[in-house]
Parts: structure tokens; sequence; C-alpha cells
């Protein structure tokens, strides 16, 4: 634990919070420009508070680092407990750079009830940070918790026409989904402190703490029985975050209905809890569980990306469509994380990120022509390439991005997937790889539909082209999808220590032949006994 | 010179084109025309100067390995997975920059003038240079894993420049299929990667291939699987059995896209790449016989096809599908040299077939029908004389043409080497004569008989001297590789022989090797002659047959080329969306549903109960004070 800069990582975390307190009470409901310049410094300076982190960590250094610890329910143990690994940097600055992408694009596209937005959109952002930020398990769920309340506005107050029904089915989703976490939290934390006589259960006797650091140390020597549990508790809860097939159905709805910054946050940050969620805990507390899992994981996986992708064929509506292919990405990244090996979770990894950059770019360019036509239908569209030539180019380097053309940022973390899928089985990499073909096949097919073919509707000859603001939204993740898909080193780099430690304990629970990352040898019968081929141990 | 030539950076080859799309996409819209013409001309004509001076240092001063390699940036760089952005120039790759760039030079000289009057001119040159940059890394690059890059680059290109005029649907729709086609085969290449590199440890096409030569038995599974899943790659770009249905509707693009893209580079990526990578499919027997299968079986399926089309650019894309058929049968019998040396005649000879072709069709205001042509003979006699030339290359009229040494070789194998057969030789031969039907219709119909077609502009200089570069190639360009009994030159095999080891040869008899040539030339004039007698003599004759009940079924199943659209629209399309159509309304929705439903269920059948009338509280009172007591007596 490296306490040096924990000051930067808690003002990044808390400046949005108080930023919105600030403007509740500082300036009036009536004074949009005025609302709007404040939210806009606020995410701005965040982002820009951020960047350090980037820079100041080390990836030698300790595994957690910008860290503060202070007590604070001392009688149960939980303590204030922050730090951060070069993963959740790299998801700090992904929600940075959504926030405040997110508060610049909707300058326009609010046009009620200003104030309260931007407080909940920057309330929000404090929520999601404090996840990655939390090493402590109450901590982490009360963030966990808190992230909920602004989004549930968010979608209910500023929705579309369904929004009361899509706020209502995300926040009970995805509450049934924490409260089973919180069981499973419990279970953990009684395990390794005193154990729980009313189940039967003992325990190591340790100092009870809710310190996940410390949790980690105990992992191996949680019973498999009740690390089954336990998963299946946690499993819930990210499941649903995910989303994962069969859970997934809250997402199109939420989607669909919230304002676009809405759905970019939603997609570009919210759904990677549940994968954070996994990586951070599920893996390194529950190394058994994790190794059994694999197969029904993987499973429900290969479901998603194929039904994902089958459902967003058949969509009438450009965003039900782009979130439906979100089940089918998200799948790719289970997939990968589950494969338990060096370049699966590599991949996932930097997918979580790529999935961040593109289809939180998808929603912002349906957003952009949903405020000009108030029309999703992917049939009102057709051949606007011709009135809106930018944005036809803008939409073309996104869509490329997300169906995993080289040269950007999806086909790497796609390729990685693949062969961490495919070391793990071919079977896996088959399914994952027709799930590239599906994807080309409904993303070319959406775009064919809107852009290409005769301008036909008399209301989209008038459309306008992006203006500045709009495109400097866009501009910033089309940067970030060629730099990754170019130059991912620093990306992986700072993710390196991460996934050693992650695969360093799950090592533990894993057969010999599972192990690490094949290369520079063969599998064949015989050649199997060069023995560097086995890393990760 | 040599030293200076040497010096050169090779990333320059691809950077010139790509830095020509970045300016053109960024401020090209804002350019004059002229502009526009001279960066998108001028980045390939630079392309060209530079690779023609890497070829003065290659040939100059031969690099001890064979290759010249080039390192950028390490592009991945994770644990044991590295993948450097290097560039490496050997004879195999050496040939294919120097055909895309000056055939391409060419093709976008010719496009200044063809393409003048569209609005959207920028953008034309724009992905013209963009495809011509992701074919070069395509070639040069010195990993699998960046070759993929290029490949799916180019695939992109593609599809921006045959929906290039998006505004009629059936082009997006046929730059959709040729994207998504093509896809289907980059999985299976995908595949192999995978396969590869879980083996070899590494991408490196060197390392890579000089592990499997140490490493695998011939014939051993995996060496199999992966020269398989290769080929579903190649057969995928190449468009050959069973992926080549993009082909034909990938004519909707500007012809001069036709030209480049679908004739002379980006359509021979797979021969290429099953070239890049013989290692692997010598270790293959199997995967060796099929790609000569694939091969035989295509060209004459394509040349049968070819012969009934009546849209002059179809024609032309059966015909390459053909060609590319004759190189595929040239890898499977292990004559990748000469496999090589036809993709780069055909590469001529097609890219002229092609601009002759465009030069027609905007003289006659976009007209493509062949019997709305005829006669032009004497309207456009550059583009006439031109296009004799290439057809005759096509058709591989003996002594003269480059196509006749390039198949020469090619069929001279199928007889000869280890893995060929009479069989493959006949399917050869016989798809000589198709060829020389097909090529001399077209000649015949379009530029004889009766003058058809109003000619409104004769084509200017821009369009002229490029057909006449490339049909004084389509000639010489066969000379540098010449039979045994006629000269026999081998300055082309000798390059390429560090790279791609000559065909096994058995039955080596010079003898054989003449008379063969004799039967194959005499096919050749025989088939020219047969178009000059149906379709100049007595046109009745066709008719005729095309008016039979058998001809025009015959005629009907070849135009729609044996109906594999149709095929694959019925097995993968419609059920494909008949499934995406079931689910639209994601029928797990109903889980979450159900759940609300039984709770509102419970919720209204629990507030029946709540009804405010006492003799129902009451009821319940009496009941639960009933049930009470009899728990307690009873327990």
């Amino acid at each position: 634990m490296d306490t040096q800069y924990g000051w930067l990582l808690n003002l990044i975390c808390y400046l949005p919070l108080a930023g919105a307190l600030l403007m509740v009470f500082f300036i009036k409901n009536e004074n949009v420009g005025a609302i709007k310049t404040a939210a806009a410094i606020i995410a701005g300076v965040d982002f820009v508070l951020s960047l350090p982190l980037w820079f100041l960590y080390r990836t030698d250094g300790a595994e957690f680092q910008f860290a503060s610890r202070a007590e604070w329910i001392t009688s149960v143990g939980a303590q204030y407990l922050f730090g951060v690994d070069g993963f959740a940097i790299l998801l700090i600055l992904l929600t940075t750079l959504l926030g405040f992408i997110s508060v610049y694009s909707s300058f326009t596209a609010i046009t009620h009830r200003e104030k309260e937005y931007y407080v909940f959109l920057l309330m929000l952002q404090t929520g999601m940070m404090g996840v990655f930020c939390s090493l402590d398990f109450v901590l982490f769920y009360v963030f966990w918790e808190v992230m909920l309340v602004p989004m549930y506005f968010l979608i209910g107050v500023w929705g579309g026409p369904r929004k009361l029904y899509a706020a209502i089915k995300f926040f009970l989703y995805t509450l049934v989904g924490s409260v089973l976490m919180l069981v499973g939290i419990l279970a953990l934390y009684f395990y390794n402190a005193g154990g729980l006589k009313a189940i039967g259960l003992a325990g190591l006797g340790n100092t009870p703490t809710f310190s996940i650091p410390h949790l980690y140390t105990i992992a191996p020597q949680v019973p498999p029985e009740l690390q089954f549990w336990i998963f299946l508790a946690f499993f819930v809860g990210f499941a649903i975050k995910v989303p994962m097939f069969p859970f997934h159905t809250w997402l199109p709805d939420a989607h669909v209905e919230a304002p676009t910054a809405g759905s970019v946050i939603l997609a570009g940050v919210l759904l990677k809890m549940g994968t954070y969620g996994f990586v951070r805990l599920s893996l390194p507390l529950l190394p058994d569980a994790t190794v059994k899992a694999v197969p029904w994981i993987g499973v429900l996986s290969i479901v998603a990306i194929v039904y994902g992708a089958l459902v967003a064929m058949a969509q009438k509506d450009m965003k039900k469509l782009v979130a439906y292919s979100s089940v089918s990405h998200m799948g790719f990244i289970m997939l990968g994380m589950f494969a338990l090996n060096d370049p699966g979770l590599r991949g996932a990894i930097l997918q979580m990120l790529n999935h961040g950059v593109s289809t939180g770019a998808l929603f912002l360019l349906v957003g952009i022509v949903y405020e000009r036509r108030h029309n999703r239908l992917i049939s009102e569209y057709g051949g606007i390439a011709k009135v809106m030539p930018v944005y036809a180019t803008f939409f073309l380097i996104i869509t490329m991005s997300s169906i995993g053309l080289p040269t950007l940022n999806g086909f790497i973390g796609e390729f990685l997937i693949l062969i961490g899928a495919f070391n793990h089985s071919w079977v896996w990499a088959l399914f994952a790889a027709s799930g590239i073909v599906l994807g080309a096949a409904y993303m070319l097919w959406l775009y064919q539909r809107v852009f290409f073919g005769e301008l036909a509707n008399e209301k989209n000859k008038s459309l306008k082209d992006l203006n500045l603001r709009e495109q400097w939204t866009i501009i910033p993740l089309i940067f970030l999808a060629f730099w990754i898909g170019l130059y991912p080193k620093p990306f992986f780099d700072r993710m390196q220590p991460t996934v050693d430690r992650v695969m360093e304990r799950v090592s533990v629970a894993l057969p010999e032949t599972d192990l690490g990352f094949v290369s520079g040898g063969d599998t064949d019968a015989d050649h199997a006994e060069e023995p560097e081929s086995k890393h990760g141990e | 010179m040599i030293d200076v030539c040497r010096s050169l950076p090779i990333w320059l080859i691809p950077a010139l084109p790509a830095a020509g799309f970045v300016v053109l996409a960024l401020v090209g819209a804002r350019f004059p025309r002229r502009w526009v013409a001279i960066v998108g001309a001028g980045s390939v004509g630079a392309a060209a100067a530079a690779t023609l001076c890497t070829a003065i240092g290659f040939l100059g001063r031969p690099p001890e390995t064979g290759v010249i390699e080039e390192r950028l940036w390490s592009w991945i760089d994770v644990g044991s997975f590295e993948i450097g952005f290097n560039l490496a120039v050997d004879a195999l790759s050496l040939v294919m920059i120097f055909v895309v760039t000056f055939v391409g030079f060419l093709i976008h000289v010719y496009s200044t003038e063809y393409m003048a009057d569209d609005s959207a001119y920028s953008r034309f040159f724009a992905c013209m240079n963009l495809f011509v940059a992701f074919m070069l890394m395509l070639v040069l690059a010195d990993s699998l894993f960046l070759l993929y890059l290029g490949w799916e680059g180019v695939g992109l290109c593609s599809y921006l420049l045959i929906g290039f005029w998006y505004s009629d649907p059936a082009n997006g729709a046929a730059a959709r299929k040729a994207f998504i086609v093509t896809r289907v085969g980059d999985t299976a290449f995908a595949i192999a990667l995978l396969l590869l590199y879980k083996h070899a440890g590494t991408l490196d096409i060197q390392a890579a291939m000089a592990w499997a030569a140490d490493n695998w038995a011939v014939g051993s599974g995996i060496a199999v699987a992966v020269a398989l899943l290769l080929l579903g790659g190649a057969v995928g770009k190449s468009a050959q059995l069973p992926l080549q249905v993009w082909l034909p509707d990938a004519m909707a693009g500007p012809t001069p896209v036709s030209a480049l893209i679908h004739a002379a580079t980006m359509v021979t990526a797979g021969v290429y790449l099953i070239a890049r990578t013989h290692v692997v499919f010598e270790l293959a027997p199997t995967a060796m016989t099929t790609v000569a299968a694939v091969g035989a079986a295509t060209l004459l399926l394509a040349g049968c096809s070819a012969l009934v089309q009546t849209d002059i650019k179809r024609v032309l894309a059966y015909s390459t599908i053909s060609q590319i058929g004759y190189m595929f049968l040239g890898l499977g019998v292990g004559a990748w040299s000469a496999a090589v040396f036809h993709l780069m005649t055909h590469a001529f000879f097609k890219a002229l077939l092609f601009l002759g072709a465009g030069a027609v069709i905007i003289s006659l205001h976009h007209e493509q029908d062949i019997f709305k042509m005829g006669g032009l003979r004497r309207r456009l006699p550059g583009v006439f004389w031109t296009f004799l030339i290439g057809s005759a290359s096509l058709a591989a009229l003996p002594l003269v043409t480059a196509g006749f040494y390039s198949k020469d070789l090619i069929l001279w194998a199928a007889w000869s080497s280890d893995s060929g057969s009479p069989w493959l030789w006949a399917a050869g031969a016989g798809g000589a004569l198709l060829t020389a039907v097909y090529a001399f219709r077209l000649v015949f119909i379009v530029f004889f008989g009766d003058e058809r077609g109003h000619v409104e502009r004769r084509p200017g200089l821009l369009i002229l001297v490029p057909l006449t570069v490339l049909a004084v190639l389509s000639v010489v360009g066969g000379f540098v590789e010449t039979p045994s009994a006629l000269g026999h030159v081998s300055f082309f095999f000798d390059l390429l022989d560090p790279v791609l080891p000559p065909a096994h040869a058995t039955v080596a008899g010079h003898g054989t090797e003449v008379l063969l040539q004799t039967v194959v030339a005499a096919i050749t004039l025989l088939g020219v002659g047969l178009a000059f007698f149906l379709y100049v003599r007595r046109p009745a004759i066709p008719a005729a047959v095309k008016a039979s009940p058998l001809g025009a079924w015959l005629c009907g199943l070849w135009l729609s080329g044996w109906g594999f659209d149709t095929l694959y629209d019925r097995i993968f399309v419609r059920p494909f969306v008949a499934v995406a159509g079931l689910l639209r309304a994601d029928p797990l929705d109903e889980i979450s549903s159900s759940v609300a439903r039984v709770i509102a269920a419970g919720n209204s059948a629990l507030s029946r109960t709540q009804d405010g009338r006492v003799r129902t509280y009451a009821f319940g009172i009496g009941l639960g004070a009933v049930i009470a007591v009899a728990v307690v007596v009873l327990t």
C-alpha cells in the first residue's frame, strides 16, 4: 500500500460531489448558462486532475497506490480505505473522460430542470469513482448502491416515453443483485473473523475486517464449498451489472429510455462495474469457485455473444440495436476473462476500455441525430451521408472500431480475447469468431440503412451536419480508438501488475495444464517436453 | 546510387499514399479538383518512385538473408505475445509492391480523367490512396498479424469504394455483401493465426514458417488444419469457390476501382497469402490438393459464367475469378513462382481490360450492356487496339502475349509436378478454350459488327496513356520468364528463388512440354476462331442455342453464376434473418416480466381480502383462530 498522492485520489473522487453541492446552493435554477458552465468546469477539472494518475502510477510499485486510510466503523472493522492499481486507474480515466463528455454533450439535449440534471450527473461520477477506489467492502458497497440513485433519476426524469418503467426495472434488477452481493460479502467477513454460529459457519478467528487486500491473503483458505456460495452471490450481483445473458433484459429498456448522456455513462462505465467486480473480487478471492464456474460462464458468454448479435440484427430502433450489441460485446469480455489466462484477461480488460470508447461514442452519435429529428427508427433515415458527411465519417470510424477493424482499438482487444479463448478451448474461439462476423453484419446493415441509399425522407433533407461542440464530443474518443489500435503498449503496461496478480491468485486453483500463457512451445505430443512454454506461475 | 537507394526507408512506400489519404480526408473537400488529382495520383506516383528506388537497391546489392527488414515500433507487447510494427522486403514483396504501386499509379492517373465529373472527387481519391496504403502494408508486413491489418484494411476500402455511389441502395448492398462474405473467410484466417500462434509461439512470418518446417511432420493434422484455414481466408479475399459470390456484385463500384481492387491487386491477396505461407502448405498435401481442386473448379465454373454475361464489367469480373483460379491451380501444384508470375501479368492485362471497358462505358454515357455496343473500333481506335492486346493476353495468344508465358508455366506444372495430374491439366486446358472464347466474344461484340451506341466523347490523354503503358506491359511483361523451348529466360524465377522454391517435377520430359504447349496454343487459337465464327460470321447460332430450352436453362444458370446467390440466400441469409426476427422482442424479457406479473397477481389477490366488509374480516379472524387451535391441539 503506497500512500503517496493519496489526497489526489480523494480529490478526484469527491470533486464532482462537492461541485454538485456548490451548484445546489449557489447557482439559481434559472441561470442555465452558469449551470452548464459550472458543470463543464467541474467535470473538466476532474478529468485534468485524473491525468496525473496515468503518469504517477508505478508498475513496479505497491499493488495499490495513491492509497489513504482512516478509521471508520471500528466496531465491525470497517475502515475508510482508498487505493488503486493500474486496472482501476484505466477505468477511472475512462470515467472522468466520459463524465466530461456527458456533461458537454448535454448542453442542448436537456432543456428542463437543468440544474438537477447536472447535479445528478456529477453525483453519479463520484459514486462510480468511489467504487473503483474503494478497498474496503463496506465502502465499496456504499458507493455501489449510491451510484444507483442518480442513475435512477437520470432515466426516470429526463428519459423517454417509458422512462418510469425503465428506471424501476433498472433499479429493481440491480438492487436484487447488490443485496445478494452483500450476503456474499458478509459470509466472507464472518469466515475471516469468528464465523457465524447461526448457520454453522466456523471462522478463522482473525481480527474482523472488510479490507479487500487483507481478504486476498486468506482467500486460499476459504473452503471450496463456501467459495461456491459466495461466488454465486457475487455472480448474481455482477452478472446483472455486466449484464450477462440471461440477466440482460433491463439494459435495452434502460438504454432506450435514458437521455443520451445517461446511455453513454451506462454503457461506458456502469456496465464495467460488473466486469470490474469479477476481476477485482470474484477471481482473486474465490479462485476454486472461479475455476469451477469456467464452463458455465463460458456457455453463458457464448450465448450472449450470439444471442445479442441476433437480436441486435432485428432491431428497428438504433439505440436498441446498440444496446443489444453491448450485450454481445460484454459477452466477449466475459469470455476472455474466464479463459483464465494472461492474454484473455488482458484482452478483457482492454476491451472494457474499448467498449466504453466505442459504445459510448455510438450512443453519442445516435443521440446527435435524435436531438435533430426526435426519432431513432432506422427506417426514418437513409442517405444522410449526403447531408451530414462529417457525421457519416465519424459514425463509420466508430462502426469500424466496434467491429474490430485493425488499426482501431476493438481489434487489439478482440484478438487477445480470441487468443485467450483459443488457449482455453477451440470451441470457445470458434463461437467468439463467429460473433465477429455477426457483429460486422448488423453494424454494416445499420450503417447502410442510415447513411446509404437515396435521401428520400423530406425531413432529413435539411439535417445539419455536426457543429463544433458535437465534433469535440466525439473526437477524443476517435483519438483514443486510434491510439489503442496503433500503440496499446502504455495501456498494457498499466494493467500488467493487475493481470499478473490476478493470475497468480487464481492459479492456486488452476490445474497445471491450464496455466498461463502458452507460448514458445508446442502442445503436440512430440514437443511436450519443452518446459519454458508455461508462464504465469 | 545503390547505397542511396538502400538507405531509403521502406516505410515511405506505404506512408506516401497514407499521407495522401490523410490530406485528402481532412482538407480534400476544400481543394480545387486539380489539387486533389495531384495529391491523389502524385502520392501513389511517389510511392512508385520509392518502390523503384528500393528495387534498385535490392537488386543492385541483394541483402545476404534475402530480406531487408525495417523495425518501426512495438505494436503489442504483452508478456510473450510480442508483435512489432515491422516491414520486410524480399523478392516476393518486391514483385507485389511493384505491381501495386505501378499499376496503382496508372489507374490513379486514369481516374483523374475518368472521375472528373464526379461530385465526390476528393472522397474517391482519399479512399483509393487509403487502399494503396493498406495493400502495401499487406505485402510489406513481416508478421501475419500486420498482414492481417492490411488484409482487413483493404477490405474496408473495398467496401467504401464498392458503395462509392451510395445513393443507389443496390450499391450499398453489394458493398456490404463483399465485406461480410470476405469476413467469413477472414475469420478462418484469424483462427489460423491463433492456431499457428498457439503452436509456434510467434506470428513473425519467417520465424513461424521456419518453426513449422522444423516441427511439423508432412501431413500432420495441425499443419493441414492451419493450411486449410489459411485457404479459407484466401478463397474469401480472392473470390474463389465457395466464397466467390461477392465479386460480380462488387462491379457496382466505379470502373477504376474494379480495375485496381477487384482485378489487379486486392483480390490476388489470397494468392499472395498462400505463396507467403507456402511452407505450411508444403507440409499439408491434403490442403495443396484442395487448393488445386478449388482453383480448377473455380476457373471452369467462372469461365462458363463469363461466357454468357451481357454486362461488360461482369464478363471481366467472372474472368478475374477464373484467372485467379489458374493462380490457385498453380499454387496447388507447388508452382509458387508461376502463380505469382501469372498474378503479375494478370494485373497488367486485367487492369488494362477494365480501364478499356471504363473508357468504352463513359464514351457511351455509362452504358454497360455489350449488346448495346458494337463497331466501336472505328470510333475509339486507341481503346480498341489496347483492349485487343489485353484480350489477347487474357486469352494467352501464343508467343506474343504475357498471359501466354505465365499460363503456360502453370499448365505445365499442373501436368508435371508431383502433386499435379492430367485431370488438373485438362481443367486448365479446358479453361483456356473458355477464356479464348469469352475474351474474343467481348472484342467482337463490342468493337466489330454494326455500329451501335452513340459515342459522346472520346477519351483524352490521361486515359489513353495508361492504357498504352499497360498494353505494352501486357506484352513484354511475359518476357521475363520464358520456357526452355523459347529462349529460356529465367529472370523472374531466379529473382523469386530464395523465397519460393521451384516446383518438384517428376515427369520432366522436354518433348512432352513442347507437345503440351502446342496443344494449349492450338486450343487457344481454336477458341479465338470459334468466337470469330460464332459472333461475327454466324451470330444466329448463339442466338438459336440461347432460344433452345436446354440452352436457355444453361444460360440462365451461368448468367446467375451457377445459382450460388440463391442457394446461400436460402440456407444462410433467410434462416438467419428469420431467427433474428423471432428474437426481435427479446423473449427472455418474459422471465423478468413474469416475475413482475406474479407479484402483481399476488398483490391483487391479497388486496381483494381487504374489501372493507366486517364479515370478511370476522371470517378471517375465525378461520385463523380455528387453525391456531388445531395446530396447538394436534401437535
